[in-house]
């Protein structure tokens, strides 16, 4: 015993130990996102509980269970249960019931004691919705137009007001959204000839006449979007809840219904994957607890896209001073020095800089110079997702630095010297030779760029990711790509909806899917970051020989 | 021939043009550290900047007689005077069409021509009380709109009456005052006052039901207040209606208004001068939101006095002393919304302090003599002090310009114990909004700074001993093969968004843990006690089995074994509570051994921000270690030593500098993290040690406070300079982490 511990190998154990560890917790915390993430998409069963509480009354409970946990008979000494003697835990349901219009909550825990029959109803529909959340219940009737049909008929309605529904919402995003658009650059258009004294009166005329067809055409658009509203409120779907109680819901409300308990498992795979669709080009509902999460996405991927075009040639040209052209001297230890910090500085120093120099300093002025009219509302000088991309840039810079340098390094230098002595100057050696071999090392990284800003949160938090943004950056109207605009993310959007939504306990399963695709992007980024880069460290060896 | 010429002319343009272009793209780099610290700290400099006050105009107005009171409005565009006569003017500090300032505007006479004012007195910083030799009291209040036409701007003035246009009754007897006081609020005016005949009198005036409405109907109560004496030098009323101070040359009374029935002496303040007998009061003033009051005696000196909470119930505690030099002090005048006030001597020294942050901001002379008049202007920005020159009939009205946007911030403030107004003692706090409008910023970086360090520290407690095991291991023990998929998976972890890994410790670990609590403890045992136990076991098999399931497999084999050992933690954590803690943990350390329990604690935020920093110090030092030349192992294994002996003496010792600055880097990166510290904790600023209590850390509170600070403002610069702090902290962690490096690199290749 004594010479196996003088020997070191408890303490080898003990370090292989710290290896397990880390192991554990990384593939352990990707399999917990992905599975809290992903079953939030898979159907689950509902049930029934027939209930009788300690007073003897009887009821129904009609849902989908969300947890159970093992509680200590100590805790709920004050509920007076009829229990046997030597009985320590209790299970205990956390049931999504739903049914917002007629419980405030949209959960229950109940005690298994109290649980006489449980049973999974074939009939039992679970109503999604626009509003107020899921509906848990049996179908009564369904009511077209006043008149009672046959149940079987509920597909065909369903399919009418998705059509319905595309419509309006085309109608009111891209037709009634340009009509609004217009008659602002118009209002801005009148003002910034004011200001410049230019205003005469045919120009006022004609700016006015083109308000009033504008105003014209809203008034058509919202005839046609009151008859389509008229249309999709058209048939009701009559549902009998938990408790009896029979609740009409309009068919305008109706996102889809369904009779989970009657899927085999091939259809609530098919459920599945287009509940993950739906979730990737939906919009959010209910301040933003439900739904997809699109416009986060979309934000995320266009502030990335435009971070990677001012990112790229800087830390190219950087790596290709640092390696190719900087002689030994003080400048160049300085250089690394300042990539070395701007790598370790916090993040959340970079999001006051953009704030303070980018958004209040120099939006501040372009507005002055170039936006007067709109003043004293900033165009330039608030948040936007222009002064976000710029401040990534900055704080992803020395990753492109750090992995293109590497690349550079591993190019022999025999390839270099033979370029020259064919008489190419040191531009075309760089241009012609140097840089498309190094090409795969730029691209990884940018990569692993794109992949610490698609999780960077803390700076945009300051300059320009908002909870909510009413419009897309990038839309149908001149000039289509509105640099001035917030945008929304997906890492703020997990931070906004898992701390800061009404509801976080119904909102958390979002959260969680979320975060999965958010993991997802991030680790196929820098996959495909480590594979390129390995192929590459082949490739030179093979150069060396 | 000519056109080779040509292109290789060209060609060296290009070559040299490429050459600039690409040292200027590396040195933007560096342009780019140098102007985001160049930048932070031009936001910062303002707060240290000292307080300038230099004379801005001087103009002389005319004047019938004695000017007693002046001010301007908030532009400084407009001042006005009220002279004995009882006239009130406005002039034009513009030089409006070619005419210099002083341009009259507007005039008007407020009593009767017969009559002549002996008092006019600060009521609130827009309203003016007047008081008569006849006894006539009016409340004034200047005011000044703005008015837009053609673009241009222009300030009109006027006269409006808080409560009624005539003369307000506020003696029954109908003396005049040789002192009188007024404060009033949207239902209630109060009156305080010191009649000719000695009789110290309140007067409470209570609207039907707003004052300033059409009907400006209103009740009077007269009642007179139990107090002999022959003279009365000032009397205050705090702007809350609640207390009033009547000052008797060095005797301090306070009486409380509160009972609409009796006027109580509630206190007396004493001022403290047994060691200078010769000292005696002769000013007293109302600090900004009437909670405390100041005396100025006849050596300069100026105290500051409010109520703290003792064991014998509310009592006024001298506070802090302030030297404006050795002259009495003639008056006191305090600003209308910060804690700055002014002193001014018989010689006309000022002397400008802040209470707060006991800040001596400035002293000078401007003027002769006591002014017959003083003003602050509403931004603070500007004082009007007005001479009268009784030969000429002429006031001079001089402007100074006020640079003192932030005296609340100094360098002690922020670093050291301040006595705020209402606080039972000095304390370190960081509280920078309020829902109450008369609220005092506090800004002590203390608590946030100690927060920083206290999640830091907690987080390197978890996560250097897993990094760097694993490190060691990775390097030294394990075969290139497993190494190869090993290195990038925990390295994989560095990849994963912090706003994820805060996440789950907000929402799935913090309630995991505070359900478990025992669990967690136990796995401190249990994980290590389970390694050894496998390792034995395994020293302990056959040989043939130890050739199947060779040492190097080590980490694959303790997977399951450290999976299982945690699962037991869990299942005898309820066992284990109702054995040592009376069944629940949580309670047992609120109650039983009375430590504050938060959910989202400092616990937490060490094991998710240990995660954070984990790849960081293992992907450092692991290169550190395998980079140690392979020669000095092959000789110390060679020499006898065995492998464990060859690691901590020769492999260790040599890559010791690399793993310190593995752990600098890990530290950097700990100090400055933002999302797990906001996600997993309560983010209150408190200074407790306490595993079980949360904090507030530097980069979540700029995270939390910086879209809400007013762009400018003391809170703002403060937050830029909370930046800069983070920024120089990780600036010298990051340079020398990369120095030792460097040094590091040098000494292996010269091997």
């Amino acid at each position: 015993m004594n010479t196996w511990f003088k020997s070191g190998s408890p303490w080898i154990w003990l370090s292989a130990g710290g290896v397990s560890i880390s192991l554990i917790s990384v593939l352990g915390l990707l399999w917990l996102i992905a599975s809290k993430g992903l079953s939030y998409f898979w159907p689950s069963e509902l049930y029934q509980f027939d209930m009788i509480d300690e007073q003897g009354n009887n009821s129904v409970v009609i849902g989908e269970i969300y947890d159970r946990e093992q509680i200590p008979v100590s805790q709920l000494a004050h509920l007076d249960l009829k229990l046997a003697k030597d009985q320590e835990v209790l299970e205990r349901l956390l049931v999504k019931t739903g049914n917002r219009e007629l419980v405030s909550l949209d959960f229950r825990w109940i005690l298994s004691t109290n649980i006489t029959k449980t049973t999974t109803p074939k009939d039992l529909a679970v109503v999604e919705r626009r509003t107020n959340g899921n509906f848990y219940g049996f179908i009564d009737s369904l009511v077209l137009d006043g008149q009672p049909v046959d149940i079987a008929k509920l597909p065909e309605l369903l399919e009418r007001v998705e059509q319905f529904q595309a419509e309006i919402e085309d109608l009111q995003k891209v037709d009634i959204g340009a009509i609004n658009y217009q008659l602002e650059s118009l209002r801005l258009q009148s003002k910034s000839l004011t200001l410049k004294g230019e205003l005469t009166v045919d120009k006022q005329q004609e700016i006015d006449t083109e308000t009033q067809a504008l105003k014209d055409e809203y008034q058509t658009l919202e005839q046609q979007l009151m008859a389509l509203r008229d249309k999709i409120s058209r048939d009701h779907l009559i549902m009998r809840a938990m408790d009896g109680q029979l609740v009409t819901i309009n068919f305008e409300h109706i996102l889809q219904v369904n009779f989970n308990n009657q899927l085999g498992f091939f259809d609530k795979f098919t459920l599945f994957l287009s509940q993950i669709a739906a979730f990737i080009i939906d919009d959010p509902r209910e301040a933003n607890t439900e739904g997809g999460v699109f416009p986060a996405i979309f934000g995320t991927v266009l502030m990335v896209l435009l971070m990677t075009v001012i990112v790229s040639p800087f830390g190219v040209v950087a790596a290709i001073y640092l390696h190719e052209y900087a002689g030994k001297n003080a400048l160049t230890r300085l250089l690394r020095i300042a990539v070395i910090n701007l790598a370790g500085v916090p993040s959340i120093v970079y999001g006051v800089f953009g704030l303070g120099f980018f958004v209040y300093m120099v939006g501040g002025s372009l507005d002055q110079l170039f936006y007067p009219e709109a003043l004293p509302s900033p165009t330039f000088g608030t948040p936007g997702v222009l002064w976000s991309a710029i401040t990534l840039a900055i704080l992803t810079l020395p990753v492109v630095i750090v992995s293109t340098e590497e690349g550079l390094s591993r190019i022999p230098s025999a390839m270099r010297h033979g370029s020259l002595a064919l008489g190419a100057t040191k531009a075309e050696t760089l241009w012609r030779i140097i840089l498309p071999i190094a090409s795969p090392a730029i691209m990884t990284g940018i990569i692993l760029a794109i992949a610490r800003a698609a999780g960077e949160v803390a700076p945009l938090m300051l300059v320009g990711v908002v909870k909510m943004a009413p419009n897309l950056p990038l839309d149908g109207n001149f000039p289509f790509l509105h640099l001035d605009r917030k945008f929304m993310h997906l890492g703020f959007h997990i931070y906004d909806v898992g701390f800061q939504s009404p509801n976080v306990e119904a909102a958390r399963p979002l959260v969680y899917a979320t975060a999965l695709l958010l993991v997802t992007i991030i680790v196929a980024l820098n996959m495909t970051a480590v594979s390129i880069r390995n192929k590459l460290r082949e490739r030179y060896k093979m150069l060396e020989h | 021939m000519a056109s080779v010429a040509l292109s290789s002319n060209t060609r060296k343009i290009k070559n040299s043009l490429a050459k600039w272009l690409i040292t200027l793209g590396g040195i933007s780099v560096l342009f780019t550290l140098v102007l985001i610290f160049m930048y932070l700290l031009y936001v910062i400099k303002p707060i240290f900047e000292s307080v300038s006050i230099e004379p801005e105009m001087s103009i002389a107005l005319s004047a019938d007689s004695k000017v007693l009171s002046t001010g301007v409005d908030e532009l400084k565009e407009v001042a006005f005077q009220i002279t004995e006569s009882g006239k009130i003017e406005f002039f034009s500090l513009l030089k409006n069409n070619n005419l210099p300032a002083g341009d009259l505007i507007l005039s008007e006479q407020l009593i009767a021509d017969d009559d002549r004012l002996v008092l006019v007195e600060d009521a609130g910083h827009d309203k003016k009380l007047l008081v008569t030799e006849h006894g006539q009291v009016f409340v004034v209040s200047p005011q000044f709109t703005a008015q837009y036409n053609n673009d241009s701007r222009q300030i009109i003035p006027s006269i409006s009456y808080p409560i009624v246009d005539s003369p307000i009754s506020v003696d029954e007897q109908e003396q005049s005052f040789i002192q009188l006081a007024f404060a009033m609020n949207e239902e209630k005016a109060v009156f305080v006052g010191f009649t000719q005949d000695k009789r110290l009198i309140k007067t409470s005036l209570i609207s039907d039901d707003e004052f300033g409405e059409e009907d400006g109907e209103f009740e009077t109560i007269y009642q007179e207040i139990d107090y002999l004496a022959h003279h009365i030098d000032d009397i205050e009323i705090s702007p809350d209606l609640t207390m009033v101070f009547v000052r008797n040359e060095s005797q301090v009374s306070v009486f409380s208004l509160d009972d609409d029935d009796v006027v109580e002496e509630k206190a007396q303040i004493n001022a403290d001068f047994s060691n200078r007998p010769d000292a005696k009061l002769t000013a007293m003033a109302l600090l900004s939101g009437g909670s405390s009051v100041l005396l100025g005696d006849n050596q300069g000196q100026i105290s500051q006095w409010f109520e703290v909470a003792t064991e014998q119930g509310r009592q006024f505690q001298q506070i802090r002393t302030f030297d404006s030099g050795d002259e009495a002090i003639a008056s006191i005048n305090t600003e209308q919304f910060r804690k700055s006030f002014y002193t001014l001597t018989a010689t006309g020294n000022m002397g400008v302090f802040f209470t707060t942050s006991e800040a001596e901001l400035w002293q000078g002379n401007i003027a002769k003599q006591h002014p017959t008049a003083f003003a602050i202007s509403p931004r603070s920005d500007a004082i009007a002090v007005a001479m009268y020159d009784e030969q000429k009939s002429v006031t001079s009205l001089e402007l100074f310009k006020v640079h003192n946007e932030h005296p609340e911030v100094t360098w002690q403030a922020l670093w050291q114990e301040v006595w705020y107004e209402g606080y039972p003692e000095p304390d370190y706090i960081w509280q920078s909004t309020s829902g109450s409008d008369d609220f005092e910023a506090k800004f002590s970086l203390v608590p946030i700074s100690f927060g920083t360090i206290k999640a830091a520290l907690y987080a390197m407690l978890f996560a250097v001993p897993i990094a760097l095991t694993a490190a060691i291991y990775t390097a030294y023990f394990m075969t290139p093969v497993l190494r190869k998929k090993v290195k990038p998976t925990i390295e994989l972890m560095e990849a994963l968004p912090t706003v994820i890994l805060g996440f789950l410790a907000g929402l799935w670990l913090a309630p995991i843990m505070e359900k478990y609590l025992p669990a967690i403890f136990l796995l401190f045992i249990f994980l290590p006690l389970a390694t050894i136990l496998t390792a034995f076991v395994w020293h302990n098999l056959s040989r043939d089995l130890k050739e199947k399931i060779p040492e190097t497999l080590a980490p694959v084999i303790l997977i399951p074994v450290l999976i299982a050992a945690a699962y037991l933690a869990f299942t005898f954590s309820p066992l284990f509570e109702t054995a040592f803690f009376g069944g629940d943990m949580r309670q047992y350390i609120t109650n039983d051994l009375g430590i504050n329990f938060d959910q989202r604690n400092a616990l937490v935020v060490g094991i998710a921000m240990g995660f954070a920093v984990i790849p960081t110090i293992f992907s450092m030092a692991e290169d550190a270690i395998f980079s140690v030349p392979s020669h000095l192992t092959s000789g110390s294994l060679a020499l006898g030593a065995t492998q464990w002996q060859t690691l901590v003496k020769v492999v260790l010792l040599t890559a010791s500098p690399g793993i310190f600055s593995a752990v600098m880097m890990g530290l950097g990166r700990a100090v400055g993290e933002t999302m797990i510290v906001l996600m997993a904790t309560g983010n209150t600023p408190i200074l407790d040690w306490s595993i079980f209590q949360g904090m507030r850390t530097l980069a979540a509170n700029i995270a939390v406070e910086m879209p809400e600070s007013e762009v400018g403002s003391s809170h703002y610069r403060i937050l830029f300079l909370a930046a800069f702090v983070l920024f120089v902290f990780t600036f010298i962690f990051n340079t020398m982490a990369e120095f030792v490096r460097q040094r590091l690199r040098e000494k292996y290749s010269s091997m």
